[in-house]
């Protein structure tokens, strides 16, 4: 039986459930302190505007939110197949198309800091 | 000692009589040791001689008596009666054709579990004069774990996965493939990725984890097929590394 090109989405997809798991809930505690008005000391605009002013935190900050992206496209791929939607191709072109859109707009955002 | 009786809903099934299955009631002594395959042997031997169930070692050792009990994936040998309230429900294992009564068909478990040669293919063979393949006891250790699967396909009923893919190789296959993969006297690993890497192997998994959880044995298939998947897609990068380089 011929093997499975599955690597090329599920490689990606594990970093990034490795990546969200870590990250994630720090940057949403994070987010909602500063929603809160408690902006840590090392965290206000102008801190953050210069860290990501460095190329070597712009790729960092892009792999988190890539490799994030196409996580939650492939984990709501397998939901959607759970749920009993079983066009599978058409479902995994649309997320992952939209996990793609999601990296290139960061792409620009970091490009134009 | 009988301290009250408990109701035993059992689903019966005759293929030479009945067109469907149906559910049947027994009322069965309740013994505080007692497991639920006490109250189905009791039934057998004074209720109702025509009842129908897999079982040997009363143990779970062979993997036999794999029953859906209250709709859960359970050994009727390892499942306590006092565990539940005053009714059980017993039925076939999930995900697999009714023979009759609670014996269920095991033949696509058994030809998948061929498919992954579940046995030592030797890197080189050696004449028995030799003497024996030798193993330290720390090269034991990682593959013992996932040699304890007994074959009782609770993880295959427990799988939301088989359930809607039949095609599926499944949890216990890949995982005994594993097994064999990560023996130190093992060198088959390249015949059994034919199977376990194709798109009916371990990528219909999507890491539910419900095999691992309804495990008797404890072997932990999940964890076990994501290791499948990591080791899979190394192969696969290395693969078509090695076809650009050329």
């Amino acid at each position: 039986m011929a093997k499975s090109n599955k690597p090329i989405v599920w490689g990606p997809f594990a970093a990034g459930g490795t990546v969200t798991a870590f990250v994630t809930p720090v940057l949403i505690l994070l987010t909602l302190l500063a929603a809160l008005g408690h902006v840590p000391d090392g965290l206000t605009y102008e801190g953050m505007h210069g860290f990501a002013s460095h190329w070597l935190a712009k790729l960092a900050i892009f792999a988190v939110i890539t490799l994030s992206l196409w996580s939650s496209a492939h984990r709501l791929r397998s939901t959607f197949f759970d749920f009993g939607l079983r066009r599978d191709k058409q479902i995994a072109t649309i997320v992952y198309f939209m996990a793609i859109i999601g990296a290139l707009a960061s792409l620009m955002f970091l490009y134009c800091i | 000692m009988t301290d009250r009786s408990i109701e035993l809903e059992v689903l019966r099934y005759n293929p030479e009589t009945d067109s469907e299955p149906y559910w049947q009631r027994y009322s069965v002594p309740h013994h505080h040791e007692w497991v639920v395959l006490d109250a189905l042997n009791h039934i057998k031997e004074n209720i109702d001689p025509t009842l129908n169930y897999r079982w040997s070692c009363h143990m779970a050792v062979c993997g036999s008596c794999g029953m859906m009990i209250n709709g859960s994936p359970k050994l009727a040998c390892k499942s306590f009666m006092r565990d539940y309230e005053n009714l059980i429900r017993v039925e076939p294992l999930a995900h697999f054709p009714i023979e009759r009564d609670l014996v269920t068909g095991m033949d696509d478990f058994v030809s998948k579990l061929a498919r992954v040669k579940p046995y030592l293919i030797p890197k080189q063979d050696k004449p028995v004069e030799e003497g024996e393949y030798r193993q330290t006891p720390a090269e034991l250790k990682r593959y013992k774990q996932y040699s304890m699967c007994i074959n009782c396909m609770i993880c295959y009923s427990a799988c939301p996965e088989y359930g809607l893919i039949p095609k599926f190789l499944g949890p216990a296959a890949i995982t005994l493939a594993h097994r064999y993969n990560l023996d130190s006297r093992d060198g088959g690993r390249e015949q059994r990725q034919e199977e376990v890497a194709s798109g009916e192997g371990v990528w219909e998994c999507t890491f539910v984890g419900a095999c691992s959880e309804a495990c008797p044995k404890h072997v932990d298939p999940a964890g076990a097929l994501q290791q499948v998947k990591i080791a899979s897609t190394i192969d696969w990068f290395k693969e078509q590394l090695s076809s650009w380089l050329k």
